[in-house]
């Protein structure tokens, strides 16, 4: 019989709030209702976990570690070089969703989605969204994410950003918010699908007693979504390649797995080149045609002719040749002015302005310190916001007020000040709980989900994500660069 | 295939083999540091261990006197040195990270389980006799790898590098270890047949396992001539340069077939395989055995040049 170690303590933000347990909000769950009994979605979870002895699971885990290692599934950590191939934590119990709840994520992460491409057109076009005052202009095309370079091309299909994973948040039974939408590379879908192998091959006898949806079909949808935005000048069956910077690249793993379980080249920008006007990868026989590519190379860094001179990870002329439609490149260039911090506090304008539909998935409150009277809000509640900078990413660069020392309040006071535009804040979220191994038995953790958005021929939506979980009590950081896990993560069918 | 992750599987595999050779060249050293001293100097015979290493100059670059302390750290662990078996095993790893694609999860995981592992030993636990359970382990390890590839991985174009890679270093290999003990192979040596020279020749076959299959072949005692026949022109004899051309010979055929035209490095290695198919073990000896490897190893460094040109390597 597993303990539930700490139990009762997922009422406490942290250890910090000790002294004021009236105060600590109530963190929703997942598992456990209010009143103690379980949901039903994880009735046979919290059956099967009753029936784990502690040293059973403590194998598993072990287990689990030596599949994980030996795959490599490894990422690197900046900054740490003590041990720069590290094992994102995997935790055993598996985060259970609801079919009803998923269909209603589908359906706003779809809405989401599309609307978000429809404005990335649009600023490439005619701009008709700042034009009707929806949004400020130099928000837009003052921002460092815009792209003028992008300015008049349509690429083909009009799809940017083909490859999303929308970030969500849960904070009650029917409450979920869009945290992040990541419209440029995404990663995180190798650990969902390493997970769910993971887990079936852990696990068996749980899948047998569950309707799980699949999520296997990903390389392959992933595939249909590229062929399907191959250029026009290509009439024969496109052929793809993933480019990646590199064996260094924390998400190199990702990068290689996906070319893999797609059957296509994983290729550096040092296989490539461009000649009469067609890119190619160097083979051992001279050369291959490549139509689409699946970059996981920053935009900056795609092609020193147009971006950055001293990039070697791309393609010297590769933009010109994209927008003369000689390739694809997949997610466009430029995709990041939809999902730059700043602009999200817009989303929930830019989806009514595109669908005529009100939001199905809701916004996190967002601060924008570029606005006077918002930034004097956020540095009157400091010790209460979390603080981005508009451009960052991963969890680096951020301030958690409420777990932050003095000195690193004064410290973001004055980086704030010195560029407030440089800064949004946002109320610290109380993020859902999932039962998690830990040490002693198991206890509730936070967690947030990343589903994975194909957008092509037509919008594909795996059934579930990657669920992040942050393993350190209290923490609500899920940041695998920050030390957060991963679980499997079940839609259930009806 | 791209030529990188040709090149990737070429150096991957030759970096594997070298590591197997590496332990081979420890485990004879060990050995003869063993053995009571009967003339030849324990002090020499590291000495040519590290020339058979090709890792001569670059020891003496950091160390002033040979020890044998000094002489396994240098071959097995240390980074510094680009063909210990540590990194060894760390730039296979790195070439095969690279073209994660190209492998099976088979020769993935023995590679990668290989290299975790080996970062978990010390050196400093392998003293009071651990060595030679250390340097199986390797072996084994290294037949591992080959053994995943030859049972999973497709006969294409990754299967072809492979193999060229290890036959390329193995060649290689063996070339050096004749090279470094050539005089006392000489029939022309005065002491032939004397008890140090026994014990040379059979460092000689034992640095290439094949101490016992010599008996099966020749059914005598050590004959210099012999040990240099079977190192260099007997087909059968898997670490032999006639055995390795064989492969090679035959892998950059298949090649050919797949990308449709003959290459230069195709027209080389069957050149050398022939000459090494009719002369005759006395005109080798005739025109000076030296004389001869030098020039082997020269072709077969040729080989590989043509190999990364060929296929377009960079």
């Amino acid at each position: 019989m597993v303990a539930l170690a700490d139990g009762m303590m997922n009422t406490q933000a942290s250890a910090k709030n000790k002294g004021s347990m009236k105060e600590a909000p109530a963190f929703f769950d997942e598992m456990r209702s209010a009143d103690g009994s379980i949901r039903p979605a994880y009735q046979k979870i919290a059956d099967w976990m009753g029936r784990q002895s502690r040293g059973g699971m403590a194998r598993k885990q072990e287990e689990a570690e030596a599949i994980f290692r030996r795959l490599g599934i490894t990422f690197a950590v900046y900054g740490d070089n003590a041990s720069n191939e590290r094992l994102i934590p995997f935790d055993l119990i598996p985060r259970v969703i609801a079919a009803q709840e998923w269909r209603f994520l589908e359906r706003g992460i779809e809405q989401r989605v599309r609307a978000l491409n429809l404005f990335l057109y649009d600023i490439y076009h005619r701009q008709e969204i700042i034009r009707a005052g929806r949004i400020p202009a130099d928000l837009v095309v003052g921002n460092e994410a815009f792209l003028p370079q992008m300015m008049g091309f349509d690429p083909p299909g009009k799809i940017y950003s083909h490859i999303v994973g929308t970030d969500i948040v849960r904070t009650g039974e029917n409450a979920f918010f869009v945290l992040e939408d990541n419209l440029r590379t995404p990663s995180g879908v190798s650990y969902m699908l390493e997970d769910r192998e993971a887990m079936m091959h852990l696990f068996p006898e749980l899948f047998a007693a569950h309707r799980v949806a699949p999520v296997e079909r990903y390389p392959e949808m992933l595939r249909q979504t590229l062929e399907s935005v191959a250029p026009p000048c290509c009439k024969s069956d496109p052929t793809l390649a993933v480019l990646t910077p590199g064996i260094y690249n924390s998400a190199y793993f990702e990068h290689s797995f996906l070319a893999d379980q797609m059957g296509v080249e994983l290729v550096q920008g040092s296989d490539l080149f461009i000649e009469n006007g067609t890119l190619y990868m160097r083979t051992v026989s001279g050369k291959e045609r490549i139509d689409v590519l699946y970059r996981r190379v920053d935009d900056s860094y795609l092609d020193p002719l147009a971006f950055r001179s001293d990039s070697t990870l791309g393609v010297p002329g590769l933009f010109d040749l994209y927008r003369a439609g000689g390739v694809t490149i997949v997610n466009a260039p430029g995709t990041g002015i939809a999902d730059d911090k700043a602009v999200y506090a817009y989303v929930p304008d830019i989806i009514e302005f595109y669908t005529g539909e009100k939001p199905i998935l809701s916004n996190v409150p967002t601060y924008r310190c570029s606005i006077a009277d918002e930034c004097h809000h956020v540095l009157d509640n400091l010790s209460h916001l979390v603080v981005k900078e508009v451009h960052g990413s991963g969890g680096y660069g951020m301030l958690i007020g409420p777990h932050a020392t003095k000195a690193q309040l004064a410290e973001f006071e004055k980086k704030i000040k010195a560029k407030p535009s440089n800064y949004i804040a946002q109320p610290t979220l109380n993020l859902s709980t999932c039962p998690s191994n830990v040490g002693a038995g198991s206890a509730p953790r936070h967690v947030d989900l990343r589903p994975f958005v194909l957008v092509g021929d037509k919008i594909r939506i795996t059934p579930g994500g990657l669920t992040r979980v942050a393993l350190k009590k209290g923490s609500l950081v899920v940041n695998s660069s920050q030390g957060g896990g991963t679980k499997d993560t079940w839609v259930l069918e009806d | 295939m791209l030529g990188r992750t040709a090149a990737s599987l070429y150096w991957m595999s030759r970096y594997i083999e070298r590591a197997e050779n590496i332990a081979r060249l420890t485990e004879v050293g060990y050995r003869i540091s063993l053995t009571p001293d009967i003339g030849i100097g324990h002090r020499e015979d590291w000495k040519s261990t590290l020339i058979a290493a090709g890792s001569y100059e670059a020891y003496l670059e950091r160390h002033s006197e040979i020890t044998s302390e000094k002489v396994k750290h240098f071959l097995l662990f240390d980074r510094d040195n680009p063909s210990s078996v540590r990194s060894c095993l760390e730039t296979a790893r790195n070439n095969a990270r690279a073209v994660r694609t190209a492998l099976t999860r088979e020769m993935w995981e023995a590679l990668n389980s290989t290299y975790i592992d080996f970062a978990s030993v010390r050196p400093a636990d392998l003293g009071s006799g651990k060595l030679p359970e250390f340097l199986d382990w390797v072996r084994q390890r290294s037949a591992l790898f080959r053994g995943s590839m030859l049972g999973t991985l497709l006969r294409d174009e990754g299967f072809h590098f492979s193999q060229l890679g290890a036959f390329i270093e193995r060649a290689d290999n063996t070339a050096r270890i004749l090279d470094v003990k050539y005089y006392v192979l000489l029939p022309t040596n005065e002491t032939v047949g004397g008890d140090i020279d026994a014990f040379q020749w059979e460092t000689i076959l034992r640095s290439v396992s094949a101490h016992r299959s010599y008996r099966h072949v020749y059914k005598d005692r050590y004959r210099p001539w012999n040990v240099a026949e079977f190192l260099i022109l007997r087909p059968e004899m898997p670490r032999s340069f006639c055995f390795c051309y064989g492969w090679i010979e035959r892998s950059l055929e298949g090649m050919s077939d797949i990308i449709g035209k003959k290459t230069a490095s195709l027209t080389e290695a069957s050149s050398i395989l022939h000459d090494l198919k009719t002369i005759p073990m006395d005109a080798i000896f005739q025109s000076g055995l030296h004389e001869f490897l030098t020039e082997f190893l020269k072709r077969n460094n040729s080989v590989s040049a043509h190999i990364a040109n060929d296929f377009h390597f960079l």
